[in-house]
């Protein structure tokens, strides 16, 4: 269980997380959607530590992720992460991306974390690439990889930063593909998106952030179809609009 | 009548005195780089994580790289000399060439490291890797490929400033050159000689670098 409580977080004087609680329960898919800057991104990166907060605390399974005797390092291997931007290893082959954390970090032999890596990459439907360094691979199967590296360290939570953003349109339906397959799979993760659609089908709850607060929670139904604050209805009426009709209304 | 050299014209002992001064100039080059490279490569280290290493260290390298080498050597020599340094000219020169490729190096593995984007060092710490483990799998590599071509740049440098290590007294190539220059006069065939050399020296050093290169390309 992820529990986050009263986290604030300032970038110098800007108050980027105002005091933020959330639960994430064990097996849960939860969405956070919200406009560019209402902090969902940091919010994610302070829940494995790759942010320090200024207030609060986040508890992975009753550790305290910010506190300095927390061995981070041990619990970020619980809290995988994949970000916008793929960040495969471009000096390592897709295969030795993926097997790089579970031989250093997770001390495993080589021969066995290969065999790990192989395992996680046919996983993602990667299992062809194995020898292919990532600019060999297009966008969407980086992205892929990126998961997969961030699978074999066999973690208890995936945390997926706004992952389908970068991607060209026709790569995005291959990359939600496989975290639809994750979540079949029972995994708990935690998903910062600006993909309406992908949320309300997939998501236990749906959170939307708003200035740095969680402004409305609830299931993907109540939050995205019925929203109550009307910060969410027009965040979801702007989110809505198809890109032919914003080009309309500008030419217009 | 003239005062003339017993024997002044070259012999084949002279290709002897000449092959030893070029195998000094292959070892106070290799000594050196060898020695600048390592203190280089972490002088340039904590030269990116620490902000007090890198003001403390700023004149140090900002004098080795602006000071002509032969001021550098003289310096040296009489600094270590004064301070009553029996050592060889060996030592000397491999200590002085060395102090100048440190300095060198240490800008070039800053860059290096400087240069791998912050994303990649993110990811490696999400995996869970420590700082040191990052710096070895991730930064290290990827700093290597940038600063390789540079750093083949002044082992080249390097190796023709080591025939200023004459003035330690040091017979490395150059120097022995000279002297036979000196009894002979045979000026030109000398230096084409000693130009010739060097050149065989340097270019294999900077063909196998792009060997090297286009095999670590990213």
């Amino acid at each position: 269980m992820i529990r986050i409580s009263n986290v604030q977080k300032a970038f110098g004087s800007v108050i980027v997380l105002k005091g933020i609680d959330l639960t994430v329960e064990k097996g849960e898919l939860v969405c956070l959607i919200g406009a560019s800057g209402s902090g969902k991104s940091t919010l994610l990166q302070c829940i494995n530590g790759l942010e320090p907060i200024q207030g609060g605390e986040i508890l992975v399974d009753g550790i305290s992720v910010h506190d300095p005797k927390t061995d981070i390092n041990k619990l970020r291997c619980k809290l995988g992460i994949v970000f916008q931007q793929y960040n495969a290893f471009p000096h390592l082959t897709a295969l030795e991306n993926v097997a790089l954390a579970p031989r250093v970090v997770a001390k495993r032999s080589r021969a066995e974390a290969r065999a790990l890596a192989q395992k996680h990459l046919e996983h993602v439907g990667l299992g062809d690439k194995g020898d292919s360094l990532p600019s060999q691979l297009s966008g969407g199967q980086q992205q892929r990889l990126a998961i997969a590296r961030a699978l074999a360290m066999e973690p208890s939570y995936m945390l997926f930063d706004e992952v389908t953003s970068a991607l060209d349109p026709e790569l995005v339906g291959e990359v939600l593909e496989t975290m639809r397959l994750l979540k079949s799979e029972g995994m708990t993760m935690v998903v910062v998106t600006h993909d309406i659609n992908f949320a309300r089908e997939s998501a236990d709850r749906v959170a939307f952030l708003c200035q740095g607060e969680v402004c409305e929670i609830g299931t993907a139904e109540e939050v995205i179809d019925h929203p109550r604050k009307e910060q969410t209805q027009k965040f979801l009426r702007r989110e809505n609009r198809k890109p032919l009709e914003i080009v309309r209304s500008s030419v217009a | 009548m003239q005062f003339q050299f017993a024997n002044q014209g070259l012999a084949w002992s002279d290709a002897y005195f000449l092959a030893q001064g070029l195998l000094n100039t292959v070892r106070l080059a290799a000594a050196a780089t060898l020695v600048g490279t390592l203190a280089g490569i972490v002088l340039g280290w904590l030269r990116t994580v620490s902000v007090t290493v890198r003001i403390a260290t700023a004149p140090f390298i900002d004098i080795l790289r602006s000071v002509p080498m032969i001021i550098q050597l003289i310096l040296a020599n009489s600094l270590l000399s004064i301070l009553g340094f029996g050592a060889s000219p060996f030592w000397f020169g491999t200590v002085a060439l060395g102090a100048w490729m440190s300095a060198v190096t240490a800008e070039v593995v800053r860059a290096g490291l400087l240069s791998v984007p912050a994303q990649y060092r993110r990811s490696a710490r999400s995996l869970g890797m420590n700082g040191y483990q990052e710096l070895l799998y991730i930064s290290m590599p990827l700093a290597f490929r940038t600063a390789l071509a540079p750093w083949i740049g002044l082992v080249l440098s390097l190796i023709k400033d080591s025939a200023l290590a004459g003035v330690v007294g040091y017979i490395e190539y150059m120097r022995s050159t000279q002297i036979l220059i000196t009894r002979t006069h045979e000026t030109w065939l000398l230096l084409m000689g000693a130009g010739l050399f060097y050149f065989l020296i340097c270019y294999p050093v900077s063909r196998y670098s792009r060997h090297l290169e286009r095999k670590v390309r990213v």
